[in-house]
């Protein structure tokens, strides 16, 4: 290689990394953009569900078939990664198979990529006769139309190609290394189990241009890598990245306690206070906000959830368990995932676009993404954050805009409205007096 | 006939200077609900056959705010949590039993936050214990051989990871134990949950409480046992829709072993 072809590779790579990082970046200032709440307690136990949930995905088996299958692809992804080390230094210094001095180790690291790439291939094969023939209720739900729909694909399409090329990289080279007496740089190095069965597509044409091939490819595949890189903060598979630190954020309480909000709290134990003064005005610290109960945007969202958003990967098992969804109520938690991420990135390319502020823009969450028959039809059941591989919650989402529909709205339905009525004035949810209470006891 | 149920007070008890060994929270539905009242005298048949020593708040109890908050209403829960924590204080107890799994998940995991903190355990738990310590025996094979399928309620089994000790008690009545395809922590929602038993349900093509009716009915069980007075209604419900009220008894666990007592 010239130097023109190192120079143009720390480029790319310059450039590749730079752009994601930026994306990282608005990420990050995003999910800021929630409420502070308090996730830094027990560390062991959190690092103990990252690594069982995110890195021993213990929850995507649950559903063997695709467990399984994912297994495949993300172990490819994460083996196949230490070849890019190879690639990148190849790429920046001029060598060629760089680490080839590993001998027999080498063999077999260059081996078991390429098994794997197979087996990645054949996984993601699966995955779009799943989605687009065999079409699985959870991918053709109304949810996905649009953009979602063909995100997957695309994502599906990248590792397809990605795979391909980097086979191919291999089969050229191994081609190359076979020629009778040496070719070039192209020193024996490797196994290849898989590529040696496509090498003889190269026989009979030209060591020069089986040479270009080869650079070709592996141009094409680096290339790709990035570009697929880049393309994550656009698609929903950021969860290869966020799964890790949603698993380790993720709640800890049992699934039944949803948490009690603290300014309710301070306003309830004011008020059952007999010494309190009933006419005093609210002691409103200096310049604070009185905190709005329950949420109607984003910024009402905690950092968490807003985390939650990113890192859902749109896989709609939760909307397969969800009760409401069975039963054709249009509550679907992916879709409350997905309507949170898309309002927030709204919001920050307002901010983006205001020098930092943001602009109202006269929409919310609530109403212009999510309705009100959405939130009310659900049975807070937990069966999507059961299912959810990655821990994510869409229960407390929308308990927390249902809190906003009725403590700044007076919003419930009617027959809530009778039911709260009837517990404020006779203890029960039924016109029953709290007198009665102990009359069972002597019917008959 | 009359029955000799012996239901003390808290107020009876610290009257006479003694303190229960548990605290029975009867709960809305149990104190009011027609169906529901027969699953808490079924209990107390049980506790007073085990000569437990419990005590109810009776008309000192009051809803623990559990559908408020589900509905979104934190100001009437957090009133509701506070009134019952100092009766319950006052009274210094220290081990709640209930049958309703909401007032269990309430009172057990967003009560000791506002002040609440007691041991809470719900009825299934309780009786395997009584079970355990050789307190309760069951005796006689009229479930022998039965065919019981048991459903899941959420806020005993994927919100608090109870899904044994009901299990537990119905193989010990000799019955059959049937799982319905979603069970446990995939268990399907009965439809009641989240305050959806004080609404009307938003429109779909089927009521929840039918399609889970639907996966127990598969199982061809002559019971289907709950643990949850709304999951007992619902499904009750459920077989009504569905014309099987004849093969078909929903019956709650406390309410087997009470039968299965001659209680």
């Amino acid at each position: 290689m010239s130097y023109l072809d190192n120079i143009l590779f720390a480029i790319l790579l310059v450039i590749g990394f730079g752009y994601f990082f930026n994306n990282i970046k608005k990420i990050h200032r995003n999910i800021n953009l929630g409420i502070a709440v308090d996730r830094k307690d027990n560390p062991g136990l959190r690092w103990k569900n990252m690594a069982m949930i995110a890195l021993g995905q213990s929850k995507m088996v649950k559903r063997p078939v695709a467990g399984v299958l994912h297994i495949i692809v993300y172990l490819g992804f994460i083996i196949i990664n230490i070849e890019l080390l190879e690639i990148i230094i190849d790429g920046l210094f001029g060598t060629h198979r760089v680490f080839s001095f590993l001998g027999s180790a080498y063999d077999v690291l260059i081996g078991s990529f390429e098994i794997l790439a197979l087996l990645v291939l054949i996984a993601v094969s699966v995955f779009w006769i799943r989605r687009n023939l065999i079409r699985l209720k959870r991918f053709i739900n109304p949810d996905l139309q649009g953009f979602p729909k063909s995100d997957a694909n695309y994502i599906l399409y990248f590792e397809m190609v990605l795979m391909t090329l980097f086979l191919l990289m291999n089969a050229s080279d191994l081609h190359l290394q076979n020629v009778p007496g040496g070719f070039s740089h192209f020193v024996k190095a490797g196994s290849f189990p898989v590529s040696q069965f496509i090498a003889p597509l190269f026989n009979g044409m030209s060591n020069e241009s089986v040479m270009l091939f080869s650079e070709l490819f592996w141009w094409l595949h680096i290339v790709g890598i990035f570009v697929f890189m880049n393309y994550l903060y656009f698609s929903k598979h950021l969860h290869i990245l966020l799964a890790f630190p949603n698993t380790y954020f993720a709640n800890l309480n049992p699934l039944g306690q949803f948490d009690n909000l603290e300014a309710v709290t301070k306003e309830v134990k004011t008020m059952m206070d007999p010494n309190a003064d009933p006419f005093a005005a609210a002691p409103a610290s200096e310049g604070e906000v009185p905190a709005k109960f329950g949420a109607s945007d984003v910024q009402d969202l905690n950092w968490v959830q807003l985390l939650n958003a990113y890192t859902c990967t749109e896989c709609g098992r939760c909307t397969s368990s969800c009760p409401a969804n069975l039963t054709g109520k249009k509550l679907s938690p992916r879709k409350i995932m997905m309507d949170t991420r898309d309002r927030l990135e709204e919001v920050g390319k307002n901010i983006d676009a205001n020098k930092g502020v943001f602009i109202p823009d006269n929409k919310t969450l609530l109403n212009d993404y999510i309705t009100p028959e959405e939130l009310w039809a659900c049975t807070s059941c937990n069966a999507c954050v059961e299912e959810c591989p990655v821990n994510i919650s869409p229960l407390s989402i929308i308990m927390d805009m249902r809190r906003y529909l009725v403590m700044e709205q007076s919003a419930a339905p009617m027959p809530l409205n009778a039911m709260m009525t009837n517990i404020e004035n006779n203890g029960a949810p039924w016109q029953y007096s709290q007198q009665d209470r102990l009359n069972w006891k002597n019917e008959n | 006939m009359s029955e000799n149920l012996i239901v003390p007070t808290m107020a009876e008890m610290l009257a006479q200077g003694k303190q229960p060994e548990v605290l029975f929270w009867v709960g809305c539905a149990g104190s009011f609900d027609d169906r529901a009242k027969k699953i808490t005298k079924a209990f107390v048949r049980i506790l007073n056959r085990s000569n437990v020593s419990f005590a109810v708040l009776g008309a000192e109890e009051s809803c623990t705010g559990d559908p408020a908050k589900r509905a979104g209403n934190e100001f009437l829960f957090q009133m509701q949590a506070m009134m019952n924590i100092e009766v319950l204080n006052a009274y210094e107890a220290k081990k709640i039993v209930t049958a309703c799994p909401h007032c269990f998940n309430t009172l057990k995991n967003e009560y000791p936050e506002l002040g609440g903190k007691y041991e809470v355990i719900h009825h299934t738990e309780f009786l395997k214990s009584l079970l355990d310590d050789g307190r309760l025996t069951i005796e006689g094979g009229q479930f022998k051989g039965k065919r019981i399928t048991f459903h899941d309620p959420c806020y005993l089994g994927r919100a608090n990871n109870v899904y044994e000790a009901p299990r537990d008690l119905i193989l010990k009545l000799d019955a059959e134990l049937l799982e319905m395809k979603r069970s446990k922590a995939n268990g399907l929602c009965c439809g009641a949950g989240g305050a959806q038993m004080f609404k009307d349900a938003e429109p779909g093509n089927k009521e929840v409480n039918v399609l889970r009716t639907e996966d127990a009915l598969e199982t061809k069980p002559e019971i289907i046992a709950a643990a949850c007075p709304f999951c007992n209604t619902m499904m009750t419900d459920g077989i009504k829709n569905k014309e099987k009220e004849q093969e078909v008894k929903v019956m709650d666990i406390a309410e087997l072993i009470a039968n299965a007592q001659d209680l």
